[in-house]
Parts: C-alpha cells; structure tokens; sequence
C-alpha cells in the first residue's frame, strides 16, 4: 500500500538531484515575471488591475509551458528504465505496475505543483504589489495555478503512454514533441481552419465549441477565460466560452489526466523489459 | 515432490513464429546451487524472465514457492540479480537499497548489507560514481535483502575481478545454507564447476542435459585421459599397454570410467618404468562442448 510512496519519494529525490526541481522552477519565475511587467501596459484603458492582466497573460504562457514540462519530466519514466536496464530489477519486487507509475506520477505532479505555485505566485505577489489586486484577481490566480497542475497532470500521464509505448528514450522524446505540437499548436490550427471554410454555420456555432473543449490545452485555456470576465475581457477570448456550459471545461481537465493514467497503465502491462 | 521450491514443468515460449523455449522441465529443491549452462541466446534468460513473470509463458506450468510466477506472492520469495544490473545513477547506493527494502515490505539492515558485500565506503556515494563491479556488489546485495526463497542469478560474475568472484560464491554458499534455492545462469565454466550441485544446459531452447558433475560425465561416456610419464622409454610402455605417445618421454591413454580402475593396475604392475602418473577426468568445458554441441537427431 505505502509501495508508491517509497517510489515517490526516491523519484523526488532524482529531480532535486538532477536539477530538474530548480530548473522547472526557475523557467517559471522568469517567465512569468516577464509576462507580467511586459503586460502591465494596457492596464489603465481596460480598468482592471494589474494582477489581472498579469493572469491573463500567464493563462497564455501555461497553456505552452505546463505540458512541455510536464512531458520533459515523463517522457523517460518507463524508456529510461528500459533503456538503463533497470526495469526488469524493479519489476521483480512485489509492486505492482500501477503502484510503480503512480509513485512516478505522485512525485512528478509534486514537482510540477512546485514550480507552478512559486513561478505563478512570485508573478502574482510582484503583480499585486505594484499594480493593486482585489479579491476576484486573487481567484483567479488561483484558478491559475490549479488549472495548470491539472494540465500539467494530464500531459504527464500522456507522457508515460508515449514513454511505454516508444521502444527508446528517444523514440519516447520524439513522440512527446509531436503531441506537444498537436495538442497545443495544430490542434488549434486545424479548427481555426475549419471555422474559417464553415463560414459562421453550424459546425461553428454547435460542434466548434465541445471539439475545443475535447482538448485539455483548450479546456485550460476556456476554463480561466469563462469563469473571470475581466480575464475574459483582456484575453478577446469569450465567443466560445459562452457557447458551452460552465461544467464542459472543469469536466474535460478533470477526466483528462484518469484518461491518460487508464491509458498509460494498460501500455505500460504490456512493457516486456 | 513438494520439496521443490521451483518448480518447471513442459514450459514452452514462443518469440513471434520461432518457439525458443520447447518443452523445458527444471526443479530446483531448497539449498541447492544449480547452474544453467548455455550459449548467448539458448534461452536462459528467457527462462528467467518467465520465472519471475516479466513475460508470460505459452504453454507448461511453474510454481515459485507454490505461487504462479508475477504474482506478488511469488515475488516476494524471489530475488533477482540481472545480467549487467544497473540503477538510476542520482540514487546513492543506501537510497537504493531503501527503496528496495520498502518495495518488499522488509526491515533490512542496509549498512549491514552493504558491508557484507564489500561496499561500507560507498554507502553514500550516488550510484553513478560506482565502478561496474561496484554495481555488481550492490545488485548482490540487494538479492541479499529479506531472505529470499529462490534466488536467480544471471551472470553474476560478469564484470567482477578474480577476488569479487570469490567473494561472490562465498556468498552464493551461504545463501544456500540457509536454504534459499540458487539458480545460477552463467557462461564461466570452471568456477561453475566448482560451486554448485546440480548442471543444467540448453541449447537452442531445449533442455539437453540436467545432472550432477558426475552424472554428466558418466552419461556422456567421456573418456578419462590418463598421462604416463616414462623413466626411460615411452616406446616401450607404448607398446605394451597400448595408447598413444605424446613426447618423447609420455604416454596417454583414454579410458571411461569404469576401466578406470583397471587401467591402473595394469600401469603400476610397469614397475620402475613408470616414473609418474597424471588423471585427468573429463571437465566441464568438455562436457559443455558435448553436450552444447551434439547435433540434434
């Protein structure tokens, strides 16, 4: 029962080890606080605080940065192991592959929650401090840093799939760019595209909204713009939010990450090392 | 037979279309070594594999302990030393063995354990500043770890100096006094020889020969070379009790076993012409090369 934790914590010490921790988190800080002092002009004429717009921004930064980094952290979890040899060692004790991935995954999201809390958090506290912020800023910076767990946590366990289905780490590094690239940048191509041939008919006002929001960087991206209308405002983003019901981006973040752990458990059963 | 505690039963493996494992039956009782011969892809590892359920059988049974291998129970009565063992290198060689330790569920002394094998100095040393020997002893400390029942070792000599050998059979010895069942896959011959009780050899997936020392060289029928060293002239021995002269000064003789004796008496009834005597029972490396090589019928 305790089996995962003591994978856990010898994971959590691999990425404090190799820098991993301090690097992810360090990326945070910098970007973030780029954002946030690069998007501190347009304050005045939209009227809200700065914190606002600093949100606003990092919303667009995560939907980037939270599945990168959570892809570079999962994408050796099962290849790695397979390629050092030292898979076919930990299998011989008495855990369970479950028990192995999700002692993988408890110290992996940790890590990501890490980063996420000190790199959105120094941006937040920056923000507040020289351009004011109010209670409905503070949400939704929380809403922020919650969310991006959650996708980070999605992309992770999207990661260990490609991680056990790849035959080497860097078949398993290949593919986690590849569904980096669809899932944040083509997949987003491909609608605009669509939308565009469909010319304002009923693929754009019925199907367009629940395809987006089928894709946990776009039920991200949705979730923080529906619930906060000043994020909404600054973000030019609010046509498609309105078109779906308030549950449709909490339910698709929330089911993404079981998904992908389902998936991720059954390719990695079939992991001969 | 229920003092096996590793039972292999008409265990057959196929690798696609090719089957690489036919029919193979194999018991090992507990406190016994027994090694398992055979060259690089004759289907020891896959052997091993099976054992400890990291892939699935297509046909016969096994019991580890009396469990299906892969099932926690059996699991947890194995340990398993891999060919070339290796571990994640941020990890120090105490860490490792912790983590080990709490995957089995067992207290473990692990400086105790690290000592045993020679590692003490290395305690808190990250596994990636460790020699390949040096992972060697660590991989053999953790078969050490919470009293395992059976123990498969596969290769365990690979990459250790002569002393570490020593050491490491030192260690397989008391493993099996303590009444863990030993199976040993490996490629060095001689210090097989010496250090188990039972030889097993595949070959091309079949199990080919299963026996004592002794039983393998008398089911082989291999000749004992007995070497006589003349005091004068070899010519003369030669001629009067047959053999073959070697050099100027030896004639050898082969015989099996069971004239052995006989051999003897006719070679010391010579007298004064002998001056000295060399048997030579049949070796492992001849048996291997019998049985490995025999050409399937």
């Amino acid at each position: 029962m305790t089996r995962f934790l003591a994978i856990a914590r010898a994971e959590m010490r691999i990425l404090q080890r190799n820098r991993w921790l301090f690097m992810a988190t360090l990326i945070m800080v910098l970007f973030a606080l780029a954002l946030t002092f690069a998007g501190s002009a347009p304050t005045g004429s939209l009227g809200v605080d700065m914190l606002t717009v600093s949100v606003a921004s990092m919303t667009t930064l995560s939907v980037y940065l939270a599945p990168l980094l959570a892809l570079m952290i999962s994408f050796d979890a099962v290849a790695g192991e397979t390629d050092r040899g030292s898979l076919g060692l930990l299998l011989s004790y008495p855990a369970g592959r479950g028990e192995i991935l999700l002692g993988k995954f408890a110290a992996h999201l940790a890590a990501l929650a890490f980063a996420m809390l000190i790199g959105f958090g120094c941006a937040g506290a920056v923000a507040a401090w020289f351009g004011g912020a109010g209670p409905e800023s503070l949400v939704a910076l929380a809403r922020l840093i919650a969310t991006s767990i959650l996708l980070g946590a999605v992309f992770l366990t999207l990661g260990y799939l490609v991680s056990s289905l790849a035959r080497s780490t860097t078949a398993a590094a290949g593919m986690s760019a590849g569904l980096w690239l669809i899932f944040v940048v083509l997949y987003d191509l491909g609608l605009l595209g669509a939308v565009v041939v469909d010319a304002g008919g009923t693929f754009t006002r019925h199907v367009f909204p629940w395809v987006m929001v089928a894709n946990p960087a776009d039920a991200f991206r949705l979730w923080n713009i529906a619930a906060s209308e000043s994020v909404a405002l600054t973000s030019g983003m609010t046509g498609a939010a309105q078109a779906l019901p308030v549950w449709a981006a909490p339910l698709s973040l929330a089911i993404w990450p079981l998904i992908g752990f389902a998936a991720a458990r059954m390719a990695f059963r079939r992991v001969e090392p | 037979m229920t003092d096996n505690i590793l039972k292999i039963e008409g265990l057959c493996k196929d690798r696609g279309k090719t089957r690489v494992l036919h029919d193979v039956s194999l018991t090992v009782s507990p406190g016994e070594r027994v090694a398992l011969l055979g060259h690089n892809g004759a289907g020891k590892s896959t052997l091993i594999k099976i054992v400890l359920g990291l892939t699935p059988a297509n046909g016969g049974q096994i019991a580890v302990a009396g469990h299906k291998p892969g099932t926690g129970a059996a699991r947890s009565a194995t340990a398993f030393l891999p060919e070339a063992v290796s571990f994640h290198p941020a990890l120090t060689g105490r860490e490792q063995l912790n983590l080990f330790a709490r995957l089995s569920g067992e207290k473990a002394d692990i400086p105790g354990l690290l000592d045993r094998v020679g590692l003490a100095d290395a305690l808190d040393r990250r596994i990636g500043t460790y020699s390949k020997g040096m992972r060697q002893r660590l991989g053999l400390a953790q078969v050490l770890l919470g009293k395992p029942r059976v123990a498969l070792l596969d290769e365990p000599t690979s990459g250790l100096d002569p002393i570490s050998r020593q050491d490491l059979y030192a260690i397989i010895d008391e493993l099996a006094a303590s009444g863990c069942a030993v199976l040993i896959a490996s490629h060095a011959l001689t210090e097989v020889e010496a250090r188990t009780d039972r030889i097993a050899i595949m070959r091309k997936g079949h199990l080919v020969a299963n026996n004592t020392l002794e039983g393998l060289s008398a089911q082989a029928g291999l000749k004992t070379r007995l070497r006589i060293r003349a005091t004068q002239n070899a010519d003369d021995i030669a001629s009067q009790i047959g053999g073959t002269r070697i050099n100027g000064a030896s004639v050898e003789i082969l015989c099996s076993a069971d004239q052995k004796m006989a051999e003897l008496r006719r070679i010391t009834a010579l007298g004064e012409a002998v001056a000295d005597l060399e048997i030579t029972p049949p070796r492992l490396d001849d048996l291997y090369r019998h049985y490995a090589k025999e050409v399937k019928q």
